[in-house]
């Protein structure tokens, strides 16, 4: 079974205008929301409240979120904490609204609905740990960014470190577009989500720009044009069966990993479509527009002593 | 001949996976909800406290699993989380304070495979429930402390060496002193720098001489004051009943605190953050203790228990130190072998030892150490009701006058000296700390949490089994016992990573390796069907693409591989633990992938006529 069976050469670069238009207005649609919209910043990097709740009866945990819900407290987690009767609220912090006002608020909705509710204690992240984790995951990526940069220029060439960085950024930028854009909340694990992503489409990436090396050396005639064409339709089937084989089991975690792991399949799932195409269009056009040419990935040949000589019996 | 496997490499295999298998075992037996009883110093557990221990839970009408008494401690094995609450409670209210009943989880695993060192992943807080901490020492106050120590201590130090300054001040980043002319100033200047090496002496005009800490000093001064810290924090845990509880460093001054199983955060912060002091106090030699056991205590004078003699101290109720005079306590050996304690006082503090070990030497001194401890009680406000708890934790006797450097010997063992410089510091705290983030995971939270993921893992796995089996027939079937046995690696090494725990977004980690580790033989067997399309006989097909797959997968590995180590490097909590599972199941899957399912391979078609493959 084969799900493409090329026997063609597929003209993945007649479309390179198209697919350079589609990326930059992508990613200046992204950069735009990002400006204006920004992030739903999770608790994690804001920093915020969370209260606990105890009741003389055991709490109808369904109940409390929807008196929640219903006075605008809408990212609001709510769990058993002890035993029955007590309840955790985490309040997502809002602007405007100190930390521990917003749990008062929150309590007196409850206690409009329940008057036994009482406050049990109240927690929270600080502002200046979140500020740290923001600045540490925006490290984070710089640096992978960085690394792959190196190590992709000293194992391949240059214009494919650039390539890949490219392709790289591309995906983290409209990933991140994507949760501005519907207002998704970003947390931590939307961080490790991000930086996943990087790793999978980075794994995507390199397979390409390996067989378009490959091909290059291997094939005496042709464009480079032609050389990357195919490649790409040479990798096709496998580029496709991994995606396929990576949403499957994304698959599984954004319909049976519960909510806490939700934004974390969201951004890895978006990322791994972006990352596929990215790596078939946007490395390879990088490249390509670079001047990616034979001579440029030939292997350095390694003079050997004596091999101008003749050979002495 | 083409695809064949030496047989070392079978073996090697079957070595590497065997090994995995067998320390990924301990997870399939699953863990109990136990409570955990161990005595404190002056008690001792043995039958009567195990029939105590039987009674309460026949009264409760708790049916244990199985109660275990080895090593001095006893084990009750429980059914589930609320009859290990009800269980804790009426423990520990049976048995006193003298014994720490602490809620655990603990291991279903069998002897011999305990006896191998298997044991079961650790379990993130967001899997098991629990609180963490994050706290910040106030390091603003640290410094302060030192600086006004430092101002105590110029300014004795000079009077003693009659060198006339006009005033000496505390400022901002460290102290100034004030002269009425150079000569003095340089001579103020020579003396305290050939007498406090580790600050930095700098002239400023007007006749000032500014100290400040060289960038060791500041470094030392700091990690001190959040070693202080951990120690007391470690100390208040233990007051908690938490199995396995975390005390850490994490940053320069910052502390992570991890109390797995706890509920009651509030009591958690209250008990964290009470306080502990110390005092000097002398020994009253002139009344006899027994009398004072008998009742008739006298005036100014009161009776404290000492628990290395099991014998109460009556001591003058006047304090001679307090504990925050106490600026360091070290334990050590003197010059005989013998464990000591080398304690230094500040400046105030070694004036009124001075004052009192002038008239009483010969006469035993005794450290009286006071916590507050929460009865369990709460009051009007719903705040915990904490009790002052005095008691006598050394006794020795003055040897000769000394101010604010002395040391205390005679101590029984190395261990005692230790607990006893740990005690002493802990009654001195520099800096308070104060709590930056909490979270906690209650436990129904964590089980919805091991559920949900572990259907996830369970659901993506067979999603891609099915799929690889019908795409790529018999070498599908190879791939999937491949990505069968990384699955199992990759519990395998997390089980025998001791630092290595598991939460929810490793599991994340786990969910997405499996997706990826099919990749590597995604790659091999494409491989494979272009070189046949290209005309080359199954075997040469199969050896080629193995050999020319490799590179492109180990590239894509090392690269992925890179991003996790980054990730591993820079973030903390979620990140690091989604980062661990990501390395090694790179790692493993690299092996399976390309290892095994060689083996695999050639040993189901290698060296065989083939015409056609099954791929």
């Amino acid at each position: 079974m084969q799900i493409l069976n090329m026997k063609e050469v597929v003209a993945f670069m007649s479309l390179k205008k198209t697919a350079a238009a589609l990326s930059i207005l992508l990613i200046l649609g992204s950069i735009a929301s990002l400006a204006v919209n920004q992030l739903n910043w999770g608790l994690d990097f804001t920093g915020g409240t969370q209260i606990e709740v105890g009741y003389q009866q055991a709490a109808d945990l369904e109940v409390i979120r929807k008196q929640l819900e219903a006075s605008d407290f809408k990212d609001a987690v709510v769990q058993n904490f002890g035993s029955s009767q007590d309840v955790l609220i985490r309040l997502a912090s809002r602007e405007g609204v100190k930390p521990s006002e917003l749990g008062d608020a929150a309590l007196k909705v409850l206690r409009e609905a329940d008057a036994t509710a009482e406050m049990r204690g109240s927690s929270y992240v600080s502002s200046s740990v979140g500020e740290e984790l923001t600045e540490q995951g925006g490290l984070a990526m710089l640096v992978a960014l960085l690394c792959i940069l190196i190590y992709v220029a000293l194992r391949f060439e240059w214009r494919f470190a650039l390539g890949s960085v490219a392709a790289l950024t591309h995906d983290v930028i409209i990933t991140l577009g994507l949760f501005s854009v519907f207002q998704l909340e970003f947390d931590l694990t939307v961080l490790a989500a991000v930086l996943a992503v990087i790793g999978y489409s980075l794994n995507d990436t390199i397979v390409v720009c390996d067989r378009i090396r490959e091909n290059f050396r291997k094939i005496r005639k042709g464009e480079p044009e032609e050389i990357i064409n195919t490649s790409l339709t040479q990798t096709l089937n496998r580029t496709i069966v991994t995606s396929l084989t990576t949403i499957l089991v994304l698959l599984a975690l954004f319909f049976l990993g519960g909510a806490t792991i939700h934004g974390f399949a969201t951004a890895l799932l978006f990322g791994v479509v972006i990352g596929t195409y990215s790596s078939i269009y946007v490395a390879s056009l990088v490249a390509l527009t670079l001047g990616i040419s034979k001579e440029d990935l030939m292997p350095t040949e390694i003079e050997k002593e004596g091999a101008d000589q003749d050979a002495v019996v | 001949m083409l695809n064949q496997t030496p047989l070392w490499k079978y073996f090697l295999v079957i070595l590497v996976v065997g090994m995995c298998a067998l320390y990924a075992s301990p997870n399939l037996y699953g863990e109990d909800h136990a409570v955990q009883i161990s005595a404190s110093k002056n008690a001792v557990i043995d039958e009567t406290t195990l029939d105590k221990v039987n009674k309460e839970l026949a009264a409760a009408n708790i049916s244990a699993k199985q109660v275990e008494f080895d090593d001095g401690q006893i084990l009750v094995r429980l059914t589930d989380s609320d009859s290990q609450l009800i269980a804790r409670e009426k423990i520990e209210k049976s048995l006193g304070e003298d014994y720490v009943v602490a809620m655990n989880l603990a291991p279903d695993t069998p002897e011999w495979l305990e006896a191998l060192g298997g044991v079961p992943m650790k379990l993130g807080l967001d899997l098991r429930g629990g609180v963490h901490f994050l706290m910040e020492v106030d390091m603003k106050s640290a410094m302060a402390k030192s600086y006004e120590d430092m101002v105590g201590d110029f300014r004795t130090a000079l009077r003693e060496e009659k060198i006339r300054y006009r005033t000496v001040k505390q400022v901002s980043d460290g102290v100034d002193i004030y002269f009425r002319d150079q000569d003095t100033l340089d001579k103020a200047d020579f003396f305290l720098k050939n007498r406090n090496r580790d600050l930095v002496f700098t002239e400023k005009n007007d006749l000032i001489l500014s100290v400040t800490m060289s960038e060791q000093k500041l470094k030392e001064t700091r990690d001190y004051a959040v070693k202080q810290n951990i120690t007391i924090i470690r100390n208040r845990v233990n007051q908690l009943g938490v199995a396995e509880p975390t005390v850490q460093k994490q940053g320069p001054d910052r502390i992570v605190v991890q109390l797995p199983g706890i509920q009651d955060t509030a009591k958690a912060k209250e008990i964290l953050n009470a306080t502990a002091t110390l005092e000097y106090r002398e020994v009253d030699i002139e009344h006899d203790v027994n009398d004072a056991i008998n009742g008739r205590v006298p005036a100014g004078s009161e009776l404290l228990p000492y628990e290395k003699t099991g014998r109460p101290q009556l001591l003058k109720k006047r304090v001679i130190v307090k504990g925050s005079a106490i600026i360091d306590a070290n334990s050590g050996v003197d010059q005989n072998g013998m464990p000591k304690v080398s304690i230094s006082l500040d400046s105030k503090g070694g004036a009124q030892m001075l004052n009192f070990t002038k008239r009483a030497v010969g006469k035993p001194m005794a450290v009286v150490f006071i916590e507050y401890k929460t009865t369990g009680e709460r009051d009007a406000d719903d705040k915990l009701v904490f009790e002052e708890k005095r008691r006598v934790i050394s006794v020795a006797t003055i040897q000769g006058v000394f101010s604010n450097q002395f040391e205390t010997t005679g101590l029984d063992s190395p261990k005692e000296a230790h607990d006893l410089a740990l005690l002493l510091r802990a009654g001195a705290l520099i800096a308070p700390v104060q709590i930056i983030e909490e979270r906690t995971v209650g436990p129904s939270l964590g089980q919805e949490n091991i559920d949900l993921g572990m259907q996830a893992i369970i659901w993506g796995f067979v999603a891609v089994l099915i799929f690889m089996l019908v795409y790529y027939k018999k070498f599908g079937f190879v791939a999937n016992v491949a990505l069968s046995l990384n699955l199992v690696m990759i519990v395998g090494i997390m089980s025998m990573i001791p630092g290595a725990t598991l939460s929810l977004p490793g599991m994340a980690g786990i969910v997405l390796t499996v997706g990826m580790a099919v990749d590597a033989n995604v790659l091999i067997f494409e491989r494979i069907r272009e070189e046949i399309a290209d005309g080359r006989s199954p075997q040469q097909a199969i050896h080629h693409g193995y050999d020319s797959a490799f590179s492109t997968i180990l590239d894509a590995n090392i690269t992925t591989f890179l991003v996790g180590l980054i990730l591993f490097a820079i973030g903390t909590g979620p990140i690091k633990g989604f980062s661990i599972t990501l390395m090694i199941g790179i790692c493993t899957s690299m092996f399976t992938a390309i290892i095994v399912t060689r083996a695999i391979v050639n040993a189901w078609w290698g060296g065989k006529r083939l015409t056609k493959l099954s791929i």
